[in-house]
């Protein structure tokens, strides 16, 4: 799949801006006052434009790299990943680790 | 185990002072992301969905017992206490930080480890038989060419900016365990009716979005030929390979686009003017690397010691283990085991810091400190003496690294797919870890018999799906995870791509879909021992079709 980085803006619906964290890859969300590890900081925009401003703005902050929009949804007021991608990046894997599966 | 000199130990070191520079300018913001990518990427680190991945090589699959603990330590100290061997014989650690990185490649760099060749547009890291220098049925030692070749290839000007990666696979044994009919070369080594031992030389196979198996351009090489035939082969691509189409630019687009004949004239006539030149390999050459390999001191045994005939006829339990894990040495009173990194439930080819350790400390008591990475990622002790096999078995029970499912339905391999992968469509390890399940009877595994599952998360093939018996293919569509299923594809010296069963199926439905193609297999086999690629190859995919689709 094209990493979505790559691939063409399309906005519709509730979106964030995410990357990882430079010094150890942490999946974080760019927020009013930079970036952060919690997506319930994260700013939300629903249009390409305000998307795209948001972007142009998390790239200059080397803090993260690889920064890119990412949908969300907006469920009882809060924010939450808006596909399997991003419910992964959020929580991990979806198994447990070897080191925790006893092996 | 091969002893590196000091050359290879200062070019190592030199890396990880490099390296250590690098990090330290990307850190305070002096290189930019897109100056230092290509740079983390020569070293073996990717960023991935939520962590950096570090790839460490592992030549020709084949590890002392002190690197393996060297690994343990890696993974204990900078990741989450494990790591995930892969279908190239490498290790990667999904979870390091790049603040931590100069110290981990210091760590590795300590044990003669590194994670160069493991990623770029550079000739990867060498694969063989992981059973290279102790399988019966080999005619020499395949990794002294895979070291030959990985001494060419490091750091070769010519060969670090390549169109794309390339990968070379090197076999010695009749039967082909390093899948060389669908690397961009492959290599076997045989020997031709003189007698005289050389490689017959595959090109352009390879997996990934256009899958192709590999098409012989020299049946019959002299050994003193091979780096300038591969050089010749290089050049060619170099010459020819589409820069400018990252979908086009692998060796097997070209070779298919040229035709095999043409683009081994090409090779011939390049070749025809280094043959005999610089990179002629002379026989003193090859005696050197040879004897850099270190073979253990056997001692003098006889097959099928009492004590283990006494415990085989007693204990079942072993017996089974036995007959699926245990395979035959060259040298009398030894064997090979594998060990699975399979057990029902558990992510493919991961191994905790805790198994590592133990693992090394038995390759230490009873296979000359030496362990061996399979690309069906399994470890490997290669040279047990056959009377130690009652008590290394109860050893590698309690460590749970002894199911008797080797080459069986649930020794799957899988790629990390969308729980580790940023280029992943799907998930593969809980569709493994489902099988798994599914076909968790012991017995009902042997009565199946050779069977081989394999899934990738993506087209990119890291898992094999297309040389699966069963291959298991991850599409998405709308937004939901597809899993596309193929039959009879083989890796072997048969090798061929399978052939697709039908439209997709949806994540919950895959398990159920394997477990149809399992059943129709037994109705529709002609004896028992009848395996399941070569029912496919009799009947083709049209019966199996009918049968699974038929209930949907
Ligand atoms: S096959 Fe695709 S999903 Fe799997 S590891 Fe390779 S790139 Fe990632």
């Amino acid at each position: 799949m094209t990493a979505p980085s790559q691939q063409k803006l399309k906005v519709h619906g509730p979106v964030v801006v995410t990357g990882n964290r430079l010094s150890d890859g942490a999946v974080v969300y760019r927020g009013a006052i930079g970036w952060t590890a919690r997506l319930s900081e994260a700013s939300v925009v629903s249009n390409a434009q305000a998307a795209k401003d948001l972007l142009v703005l998390a790239s200059k902050d080397d803090a993260a790299v690889g920064a890119y929009v990412a949908p969300v949804e907006i469920n009882n007021g809060q924010i939450e990943p808006g596909n399997l991608r991003e419910r992964i990046r959020l929580a991990g894997p979806t198994f447990d680790l070897p080191a925790s599966f006893g092996i | 185990m091969y002893v590196y000199d000091d050359f290879d130990r200062t070019l190592v070191d030199e890396r990880v002072n490099e390296f250590r520079d690098q990090v330290a300018r990307r850190l305070s913001g002096e290189l930019t992301e897109d100056e230092f990518k290509p740079l983390r990427l020569m070293n073996g680190v990717y960023l991935q969905l939520h962590a950096y991945m570090l790839r460490v090589a592992i030549p020709y699959g084949t590890l002392s017992s002190e690197q393996l603990r060297t690994l343990a330590h890696i993974a204990r100290r900078y990741d989450r206490d494990y790591g995930h061997f892969t279908t190239r014989q490498n290790l990667q650690f999904n979870w390091i930080k790049l603040s931590d990185l100069p110290d981990v490649m210091a760590d590795l760099a300590k044990a003669g480890l590194h994670g160069m060749q493991t990623s770029g547009n550079c000739v990867r890291n060498v694969t063989t038989d992981q059973w290279g220098g102790v399988a019966p049925d080999e005619i020499e030692d395949p990794r002294i060419w895979a070291e030959i070749l990985r001494q060419h290839s490091t750091m070769h000007p010519e060969f670090t900016y390549l169109p794309r990666k390339f990968k070379i696979a090197i076999t010695a044994a009749a039967h082909d365990r390093a899948a060389v009919r669908v690397h961009d070369i492959g290599l076997r080594l045989h020997k031709n009716g003189a007698g005289e031992s050389g490689f017959e030389v595959v090109v352009g196979g390879g997996l990934g979005r256009t899958p192709f198996v590999g098409k012989t351009i020299k049946p019959f090489l002299p050994k003193r030929d091979l780096l300038s035939y591969v050089e010749a082969i290089l050049r060619v691509y170099n010459q020819y390979g589409r820069r400018d189409n990252i979908y086009k630019a692998r060796i097997k687009i070209l070779v298919h686009e040229m035709g095999a004949e043409k683009f081994g004239a090409e090779v011939d006539a390049e070749w025809q003017n280094i043959k005999d030149g610089a990179l002629a390999i002379d026989l003193a050459f090859i005696a050197d690397i040879a004897s850099r390999f270190r073979y253990p001191k056997y001692e003098n045994l006889a097959n099928e010691p009492p004590a283990l005939t006494q415990v085989r006829s007693r204990n079942s339990r072993f017996d089974t283990w036995f007959r699926n894990s245990v395979t035959p040495h060259k040298q009398r009173g030894y064997a090979i085991v594998t060990l699975s990194l399979k057990p029902e439930g558990a992510p493919p080819g991961d191994a905790t810091s805790e198994q590592m350790d133990a693992i090394a400390s038995l390759a230490d008591r009873y296979s000359f400190s030496e362990i061996r990475v399979a690309h069906e990622q399994n470890l490997v002790l290669p040279h047990v003496a056959q009377r130690d096999l009652p008590v290394l078995w109860e050893q590698l029970e309690k460590i749970g690294v002894a199911t008797p499912n080797v080459g069986l339905v649930s020794d799957i391999i899988a790629c990390p797919g969308l729980d580790y992968c940023s280029l992943a469509n799907t998930r593969s390890i809980p569709v493994a870890q489902e099988l798994t399940r599914r076909f968790k009877n012991l017995g009902t595994q042997r009565e199946l018999g050779r069977l081989h599952i394999n899934i990738s998360g993506c087209i990119n093939a890291c898992g094999h799906h297309h040389v699966g018996h069963i291959g298991i293919l991850g599409v998405e569509k709308n937004g939901q995870e597809f899993f596309q299923i193929t039959l009879g594809g083989r890796a072997d010296e048969k090798a061929e791509l399978g052939c697709l069963l039908g439209p997709a199926v949806p994540y919950a439905e895959v398990a159920d879909v394997i477990e149809d193609v399992v059943a129709a297999y037994v109705e529709l086999r002609d004896q028992p021992n009848e395996l399941f690629v070569d029912t496919v190859k009799r009947i083709g995919v049209e019966p199996f079709k009918e049968r699974v689709y038929a209930a949907r």
